[in-house]
């Protein structure tokens, strides 16, 4: 092998994580300090902490951001199922057009769904944006989608025999979709919605567009808070991001944790 | 009537075509009417006549295609030396630059933004740089990944069966690995190029910028014109559409956004 | 269990068609079967015969087009899967990856609500019966295929199903394997009395296990019989080509209990009239070689392959080809003589192959065919006929002819059609359905774009799907009015 390029490899790779996660990392860093700025020296200090935990406004704002991630991800999870379910056991001609209509949101820009969403539900019907029925309905377009193209190659897999053997079995078709199917798809519908989740999280167009006056999400809050003077509030989102990215990182040790005894288990089991 | 499997999705057909569909048909109208609802073109003559908006149109497309050729540059030789290097756990390692994504990207543009303020001092003073980078910065794990993918499911024996036939390393990556990948690229590319067209809110944190295409929407909105609103944003869907065909996506490739979790 | 006691016939299907709505093919025409309680049932044949679907529409989970399904004499024709006393075991085994053995075996009866005791002897009982005690709590994966095989019939079996359905059950397994599982599941039937109904294109697993087969083409069924029935006495050309090896020729009756074929003149057992044109099957271990001047009719040995029990013979005379298997072995060159013994050749009736169509009239009033204007005259084909100088066409009373309400129809002999690969070439094309040799040529069935089924007559070998066109000479075709 050349050396240059076994040298070259190791030295884009790292500068690459810097690129990526140097900002994140400074920023955790000084979450800790009570400096307002990056670059000042100052002292250690939990303040930040505190007032991200302590500040009725943040909890209020974090909270609803998650309840609204959680409840948009679970109806999107149940609509998106039982669409993949439906369209994969519907005629060809009916299949292909759900397909298409399903692609909608997903190219689409979000600016486009969140404004086109605002002038049907606000404006032409008058729903008043207060009663979170344009945000929800939003997130849920924003997130059903694609719970239904991480179900949809599931039920592609199976063997289409298990469906009948259920009911060769006795099973009716009820029994049959949530005895058999159902747990079968599941790591499909789990995966669709820590996916919908994660897009309801990001969101920031959709709900500008959608959400009541008084209600924030973590993003439309930080983007007007980094507009605005108030200091405090700016670094307490430092903790917030540090909090975030220990959060990430812990589920995605467990996750790489929990796959590789699945591994060892398996070679196990060959043996 | 019995059940049938087939009734099972007549919810989310319903759902799709009052949330989907039906919001695509008032856009239509909207834009093609105006405040007192009569039929016109004023809208969308207007957005062409319009220097202002032209320009953003130009300023958008120019700040979309160069962040996505840098993206392109620092993502291929990444994902190529993710996909052949001699690494152990590459799926843990992969997820190293998948993280990212699960940060929301207004807490990672703030974080940016604090790092560049630092470096720079005034963003405001080099709006297009600070434009590429930021939406670089937010956009590069959406082109990693699919070029990863992509890279990684090569057929290893094609390399062998190329240094067979007497390709050396240099030769056998432009003619072999480089044109297998592009499809990856090409999905990477559709990642890439329309949010960086309409994603406004990058901008807008770094430098109060609304220079472009989204945030000619967001003007609108704020201004309750519906009409012209529903313009930008058809030309907009217009674009997209132009820029989705073009790049002949599939549908797994459009599923890289999701895919990213996986 | 109910079981009406005058009824010997456990189940029964009338006139059953199944025509699939999204494309309209037919795949099962007309299927009229009577199944006694206990028997052991193949439905063999090859790929897309509607074996299969057969097979489906009686476990409920296809429900024919036209037709009923009786069991124990009581229509049960549109009755759901789940309602069904009937249980399958299905061709990839389809256990339920999620559950455990005991939870698989133990399906069925749980949607009983049968108590868990009784759920526990009776997992506990089917597992010995299928060798595998104490497989309880293994989970599917672990197992092989042979295991998850014989799982898979412990779950039909355990609900006590008046009749089994086995979808090529032994496909996915290996040819060791597989010959062991023909035994036992011979064994398994003839201890529980169980009636079995067997799927497969294995034409050997159908001999071996059947007490009746069900030999099946394009849907329909060719021939029902016992496994001695079907190869002895092959009802048509396809059931004899498709159940064992055989030499197939076409020839003529020349008197009583005689038969020409193959260039030589044979006794035979079958009492045709002279004159007849016949299919000659001849098994080729009834193909006897002696020295070329003691022979019917003399060849030349074209090959010869070492089978391990015997010598596969390849022998051309004149024509045709011929397969012979001896103990004896030959050599590629030798001249040989041919013997048949009267009871070694089956004859049977030739299928009139001729093929026929409706063509149509174009507003020219000329004759066409799938688009292409044919070069035969349109007026000697009406009695007293004339063509108008406008072009129209009047019959002898001088009504111009009604373009509704005339059909013409044309035939041509399969030997009269030329197959082409090009696109260009034919009034039409198709793809190869079926192939049988014949001796001194292929009898091909093409089936086109039109959906009909063409047989033609070619020296060349094709493959099976090959798509074609088909060059039908005008003058060779015959037309005639059919109103």
């Amino acid at each position: 092998m050349n050396k240059r390029i076994s040298l070259w490899r190791p030295l884009f790779f790292v500068l690459m994580l810097l690129v990526l996660y140097l900002p994140i990392l400074i920023l955790a860093v000084y979450s800790f300090t009570d400096a307002t700025t990056i670059g000042a020296i100052r002292g250690f200090s939990l303040h930040n902490y505190v007032t991200l935990f302590t500040t009725p406004e943040l909890q209020t704002m974090i909270l609803g951001t998650l309840a609204l991630a959680f409840g948009a991800a679970a109806i999107a999870t149940v609509l998106g199922t039982l669409g993949a379910l439906g369209a994969f056991y519907a005629r060809p001609r009916i299949r292909s057009a759900v397909q298409t209509v399903n692609q909608i949101p997903v190219i689409n820009a979000d600016v486009v769904t969140g404004f086109s969403l605002c002038v049907l539900l606000v404006v032409v019907l008058g729903i008043s944006k207060d009663t979170f029925i344009p945000l929800v309905a939003g997130h849920v377009v924003l997130c059903a989608p694609f719970v239904f193209l991480n179900v949809m190659p599931r039920i592609r897999q199976m063997d289409p025999a298990m469906y009948e053997a259920a009911l060769d079995l006795g099973a009716t078709p009820r029994k049959a979709l949530s005895q058999v199917v159902i747990p079968q798809i599941m790591p499909g519908i789990v995966s669709g919605f820590g996916l919908a989740v994660t897009l309801s999280l990001d969101d920031y167009f959709i709900a500008t567009y959608t959400k009541p006056a008084t209600f924030n999400t973590i993003s439309t809050y930080v983007v007007n808070a980094t507009k605005g003077s108030q200091t405090t509030i700016k670094t307490a989102l430092w903790a917030l991001s540090t909090v975030i990215f220990a959060i990430v990182i812990l589920f995605v040790a467990a996750m790489n944790y929990r796959a590789s005894r699945q591994e060892k288990r398996r070679e196990k089991e060959d043996v | 009537m019995r059940f049938s499997r087939k009734y099972l999705g007549i919810p989310y057909y319903i759902f799709l075509g009052l949330f989907v569909i039906a919001p695509l048909v008032v856009l239509f109208y909207y834009a093609f009417t105006n405040g007192s609802g009569q039929f016109t073109l004023m809208n969308f003559a207007g957005f062409f006549t319009n220097p202002n908006t032209l320009g953003t149109l130009l300023y958008s497309f120019a700040i979309a295609a160069v962040t996505t050729v840098v993206c392109v540059l620092l993502a291929y030789p990444l994902a190529y030396i993710l996909a052949t290097g001699r690494l152990r756990r590459k799926s843990g390692i992969i997820m190293i630059f998948v993280m990212p994504m699960w940060i929301n990207f207004s807490l990672r543009i703030t974080a940016l933004k604090e790092v560049l303020t630092f470096l720079e001092g005034n963003l405001a003073m080099y709006p297009f740089l600070n434009a590429v980078v930021g939406m670089t910065y937010d956009f590069l794990p959406f082109m990693i990944l699919p070029i990863y993918t992509t890279i990684s499911r090569l057929d290893r024996s094609l390399l062998e069966a190329a240094a067979d036939l007497g390709a050396n390393e240099r030769e056998a990556f432009l003619k072999v690995t480089l044109p297998l990948s592009m499809p990856g690229v090409m999905s990477g590319v559709s990642m890439v190029f329309l949010p960086a067209m309409t994603n406004y809110v990058v901008l807008d944190m770094l430098y109060n910028s609304t220079y472009i295409m989204g945030s000619l929407i967001g003007s609108y909105f704020s201004a309750y014109n519906w009409n012209g609103g529903s313009m930008i944003a058809l030309i907009l869907l217009g674009i997209i559409c132009l820029f989705t065909y073009l790049s002949d996506s599939d549908e797994g490739q459009n599923n890289t956004r999701g895919g990213a979790l996986l | 269990m109910e079981q009406t006691k005058d009824n010997a016939n456990i189940i029964e299907l009338k006139h059953v068609t199944k025509r699939f709505e999204d494309n309209g093919y037919i795949a099962v025409n007309d299927f009229n079967l009577e199944v006694k309680r206990g028997e052991f049932v193949t439905f063999l044949g090859p790929s897309g015969c509607g074996k299969t679907t057969t097979l489906r529409m009686i476990a409920g989970f296809d429900i024919p087009s036209e037709g009923e399904i009786l069991l124990n004499g009581k229509p049960i024709t549109s009755l759901p899967p789940y309602e069904r006393p009937i249980n399958t075991v299905f061709q990839r085994y389809a256990l339920f990856p999620h559950m455990n053995i005991r939870d698989n075996i133990a399906f069925g009866l749980k949607q009983k609500k049968i108590s868990k005791d009784v759920i526990d002897k009776k997992v506990k009982r089917m597992l010995s019966l299928v060798d595998l005690e104490g497989f309880e709590d293994r989970s599917v994966s672990t197992l092989s295929g042979g295991q998850q095989q014989r799982i898979a019939i412990a779950r039909a079996l355990v609900n006590e199903p008046q009749i089994l359905l086995l979808d090529e059950p032994l496909g996915a397994l290996d040819l060791k394997m597989r010959q062991e599982m023909q035994l036992e599941l011979k064994a398994m039937h003839d201890r529980l009395g169980i009636t079995f109904i067997y799927v497969t294109h294995d034409q050997e697993e159908a001999l071996t296990m059947s007490d009746k087969i069900v030999v099946m083409s394009e849907g329909q069924i060719q021939q029902i019989g016992t496994p001695e029935d079907v190869y002895n006495e092959p009802k048509n050309a396809f059931v004899a080509d498709f159940i064992g090896e055989s030499n197939i020729f076409s020839g003529i009756m020349t008197g009583r209990l005689k038969v020409r074929f193959c260039g030589g003149e044979f006794e035979c057992l079958d009492d045709l009239q002279e004159g007849t044109h016949i299919t000659a099957v001849v098994r080729p271990e009834d193909v006897e070689l002696v020295a070329p001047e003691k022979g019917t009719i003399r060849g030349v040995v074209t090959s010869v392959i070492f089978k391990g029990m015997h010598y596969e013979i390849t022998i051309q005379s004149g024509k045709n080809e011929i397969v012979a298997r001896s103990t004896k072995t030959a050599r590629p060159g030798d001249h040989v003589g041919i013997c048949l013994d009267p009871d070694g050749i089956h004859v049977m009736v030739a299928e009139d192959h001729t093929n026929t169509f409706l063509v149509d009239i174009n507003k020219d009033y000329r004759l066409e065919y799938n688009g292409n204007v044919l070069d035969a005259s349109l007026t000697k084909l009406i009695p007293g006929g004339k063509r108008q100088e406008d072009g129209t066409v009047v019959d002898a009373s001088g009504e111009t002819i009604d373009l509704g309400r005339l059909h013409i129809m044309a035939s041509i002999q399969p030997g009269d059609i030329e197959m082409t690969d090009s696109e260009e070439e034919g009034l039409i094309h198709g793809n190869i359905s079926n192939l049988i040799y014949q001796g001194s040529h292929y009898l091909y069935i093409i089936h086109t774009d039109l959906e009909q089924d063409f047989a033609v007559y070619d020296e060349d070998l094709w493959n099976m799907g090959d798509r074609v066109g088909l060059i039908m000479p005008v003058e060779k075709m015959t037309f005639s009015i059919r109103k």
